[in-house]
């Protein structure tokens, strides 16, 4: 039996235990704003934080999770008015959406562990995250706008 | 009632019960040539495109047909009826469309949502206005003339008495429907969210998890399935050992979709599925599965040899597209003549929403929920695959995370269908990302040869070009070789001012699916038309913005349609003074002059007109230690009105780094007829820091007819990139992707 907090609430897993904390997440939990995208740790779609850090929950399997906090997208605010979900609004970051979930929660560990990110720390924090419609400069913006650092 | 342009309607069950009882429906109704061409050949009435509908309570229900994968296109047509309506966008609900005919065309692609609809839209939302401003003329027994809607409100200002729209819905329901000719629009000062930045319908959901996309649909019962394929296109199942799969945790049935039936279509490829409790399951089961296939005829397919095939093919005489004046006559008195080839490769969609799809057969009927461009290419396609009629097909077009031309193809519904159908249960179909690198429709490879003779000042007096391509139609078509509506892609469409012109295409055998992406051939076409010039120019020792605005001559238009299709004027007739112009202001705008190249940094640009929308994309580009860094893009585009100006940058941005990821990084390639690539560490895209660091667009305002905006922005980056590069390193690209060729 596997005990895990998600988004606050408290979880008990019995099943294999080397499943991806993703599916677990998306299949059996309902919470589908992570996301798959690449299945292999690539694209950054399933980021999701563990004890508030951020890590792709398609490459942690349940195992890894026992015992731990998961937050996912769905917990990261209770009115979903998190400052990085404010500014994605306000300078209008996304296109199709899909990879967002991943990228704001990315973005969520940098600004929680570096409140003023350098380019160098956003790029360095952000370059696992793919976004094919092409929003990285305004996730930068956004990120910016956040941490009050000149855009 | 046929010959209006709006009919009004009163019916319970529209989409299922979306609007009430008491709700004014108004169907808008649009025919386009073709579909009237339809119409008249199978005695059908024309085909409704929009519904509007006014609850009695005051909402204002629009209805969305086409699909959402970025564009913003899900805000911006309701965006057009609304501000007709002058309706207070609070109080409006989208509601999006099933796949149905009675919209008229649904395939989200071709960048023409708004190039088609903007008219049909705003008749809509004028007529409706119109109509209720009726019903309160009615109301108060005063003259239409005196009642003015605002805000959901009509307002007559001589009594200073307002009503609301939902009070008066009763009342309007009873108006006579106004004939187009009558409605009045407003005019562009008026406008209250045309032109104007709308947030995106879907924004909170997307920045809180609770958008739905394709990935998260769910219906109870259901079960999840991974489908192993054949690794060559056309390959069947030999045999199977699913003995291993069928002992994975949660793994249910192992069942067989059966291959295609040529031509290929949209059908499924074929396989083996394993179904299981959870995707994992069966993903994991799927592992384990024993499988040994026939190949087929493409099991020979290897790209490097097909490669030397198509451009030894482009070096030939071909079939001729479009000729003007006397080519080899030129080119035998030429006193200079230029040459040059170049290649563009397969390319993968490679949307970060895989391919999935939920569909439940039920009843000799299927109810499907898919991420889809086209709900009614899945209809066909569903129908076809289980043996039903397209009717009895519901297709709900869930959010797309990304498209790019890949879901217009529902390949993946129908196999969701077919498994349904043998396991008696909802099935959700999940691709991994490996089948869509794997399985895609892919960009066509292209080889072209283009040639060119010059005067004393480098000026192009004859100019042959040639490009051989497997073409889309080979998916309906086996024996299809030759290009078609590709050669209007940047191929024919050529505006430059060359007296002697010839432009033709070569053959080529398909040997994967072949499909639409993003620009489609406008990507080889204008990567192999804008780096020539920036060749010639070169030779000539010529400033890049000089030569092009030289040889694009002067001012003019060119009506490219065939002379027997030439009745009455070409609203989107080719119009270089509008090229001219991208082109100017992205030279004015990016710095052009005063920039000069130094320490491995360059401009590059490039222009291109498709989608009857004028981009002109200027690159900066920094090349150091065989890498390549993007610190500015500058893109003009003139898509004639543009509806929502916010989102159009967004498209340009994205264009933009779309253009980057092709021109540096994108390749498929194929080995004994499989796909060598399989996820993004071998079929890489461009990531936060290889992407543009700053794209700065200018759309050029104009009151053209509405033209494309997701496509128009693609073509000339990779040109651009690459021109930037030869400016700064003196190499020319002239295959694509640029990958190691800078090491």
């Amino acid at each position: 039996m596997i005990r895990l907090t998600v988004n606050g609430v408290m979880k008990q897993y019995d099943g294999d235990p080397a499943m991806p904390l993703l599916w677990y997440l998306r299949d059996l939990l309902e919470l589908t704003g992570t996301k798959f995208g690449c299945g292999a740790g690539l694209c950054g779609a399933c980021t999701v934080h563990l004890d508030g850090k951020a890590i792709r929950s398609c490459q942690t399997a349940m195992s890894g999770a026992a015992g731990k906090r998961v937050t996912t997208i769905e917990g990261l605010s209770v009115g979903g008015d998190h400052p990085l979900q404010n500014s994605w609004r306000t300078v209008n970051v996304p296109q199709c959406g899909y990879c967002q979930s991943g990228q704001i929660m990315q973005a969520a560990a940098l600004l929680a562990e570096k409140p003023k990110p350098t380019d160098r720390e956003i790029e360095g924090a952000m370059q696992g995250n793919i976004c094919r419609c092409g929003t990285y400069e305004r996730i930068r913006q956004a990120i910016k706008l956040v941490a009050g650092v000149k855009a | 009632m046929k010959s209006k342009t709006v009919s009004l309607v009163r019916r319970r069950d529209f989409l299922g019960g979306v609007f009430s009882a008491g709700a004014l429906v108004l169907c808008a109704r649009v025919v386009d040539s073709a579909a009237a061409a339809a119409a008249t050949n199978e005695g059908a009435t024309w085909q409704p495109s929009v519904y509007l509908g006014l609850e009695p309570d005051g909402r204002v229900i629009i209805v969305a047909h086409r699909s959402e994968m970025g564009t913003g296109i899900r805000t911006a047509l309701p965006m057009v009826v609304a501000d007709e309506l002058d309706a207070d966008w609070k109080r409006v609900t989208i509601q999006q469309a099933i796949g149905d005919k009675k919209y008229g065309d649904q395939n989200t692609d071709g960048s023409e949502s708004i190039r088609r609809f903007y008219e049909p839209m705003r008749v809509a939302g004028a007529t409706a206005r119109t109509m209720l401003e009726g019903a309160a003329a009615a109301k108060w027994s005063v003259p239409a003339a005196e009642c003015q809607a605002k805000n959901h409100e009509v307002i007559h200002a001589k009594t200073n008495r307002r009503v609301g729209y939902g009070d008066l819905v009763p009342l309007a329901a009873k108006q006579l429907v106004p004939a187009k000719e009558s409605l009045r629009f407003k005019s562009p000062a008026e406008y209250r969210y045309v032109g104007k930045n709308v947030p995106i319908t879907d924004i909170d959901g997307i920045v809180t998890g609770r958008a739905g996309f394709g990935m998260d649909a769910r219906v109870p019962g259901m079960v999840y399935a991974s489908i192993e394929r054949p690794p060559v296109f056309g390959g069947k199942l030999k045999t199977c050992d699913d003995s291993e799969a069928r002992k994975v945790t949660g793994v249910s049935q192992i069942v067989t979709v059966p291959p295609f039936k040529p031509p290929h279509g949209f059908q499924p490829v074929g396989g083996v599925a394993v179904i299981a409790n959870n995707t994992w399951a069966a993903m994991e089961g799927r592992k384990k599965l024993k499988v040994s296939w026939e190949t087929g005829n493409n099991a020979g397919y290897d790209s490097a040899a097909y490669k030397k095939v198509l451009q030894e093919t482009a070096r030939q005489a071909s079939k001729v597209s479009r000729n003007e004046g006397d080519v080899d006559a030129a080119f035998r008195n030429a006193a200079k003549v230029h040459e040059a080839e170049y290649y563009v490769p397969h390319l993968a969609h490679a949307s970060m929403e895989p391919p999935v799809a939920v569909a439940e057969f039920k009843d000799g009927k299927v109810t499907a929920w898919a991420p889809t461009q086209n709900p009614q290419a899945v209809q066909d396609t569903v129908a076809q695959a289980v043996g039903i009629k397209p009717q009895d097909v519901t297709c709900h077009v869930t959010l797309l995370g990304g498209g790019f031309g890949r879901k217009s193809k529902p390949d993946y519904v129908a196999e969701a269908a077919i498994l349904s159908k043998q396991v008696n249960r909802p099935v959700k179909v999940v691709w991994s990302r490996e089948d869509d690198i794997r399985f895609d429709f892919y960009h066509a490879v292209a080889a072209m040869y283009l040639k060119a003779a010059t005067d004393q000042k480098g000026r192009p007096t004859a100019w042959l070009q040639r490009s051989v391509f497997p073409p889309i139609g080979s998916i309906g078509d086996v024996s299809a070789r030759y290009g078609t509506f590709e050669l209007q892609m940047g191929w024919i469409d050529f505006p430059y001012d060359v007296a002697n012109f010839r432009a033709e295409c070569g053959p080529a055998e398909a040997k994967v699916r072949i499909g639409w992406l993003r620009s489609v051939a406008n990507i080889p076409h204008a990567f192999g038309v804008q780096s020539f010039i920036d060749e010639l120019a070169a030779a000539a020792g010529r400033d890049r913005v000089e030569y092009l605005l030289d040889i694009l001559g002067k001012a003019r238009q060119i009506d490219l349609r065939p002379p027997a299709g030439r009745n009455g004027p070409d609203p989107y007739v080719f119009d270089v003074g509008r090229l001219r112009r991208v082109l100017e202001i992205a030279a004015e705008r990016s710095g052009w002059a005063k920039k000069k190249p130094g320490n491995g940094r360059a401009l590059g640009i490039a222009i291109h007109r498709s989608f009857f929308s004028y981009a002109a994309s200027v690159v900066e580009v920094e090349v150091a230690d065989g890498k390549v860094r993007i610190p500015r893009v500058d893109m003009v585009l003139d898509a004639g009105k543009v509806i929502h100006p916010e989102r159009v940058r967004a498209q340009l941005e994205g264009a933009a780094v779309f253009g980057t990821s092709l021109a540096l990084m994108g390749e498929i390639t194929a080995a004994n007829g499989q796909i060598a690539q399989a996820n993004f560490h071998n079929y890489p895209v461009a990531r936060m820091t290889e992407a543009p660091v700053e794209t700065h667009v200018h759309i050029v305002p104009s009151d053209a007819p509405p033209a494309g905006v997701g496509e128009p922005g693609v073509p000339p980056i990779a040109p651009a990139i690459c021109n930037a590069i030869f400016a700064a390193t003196g190499k020319r690209i002239r295959e694509l992707p640029v990958k190691r060729q800078l090491a």
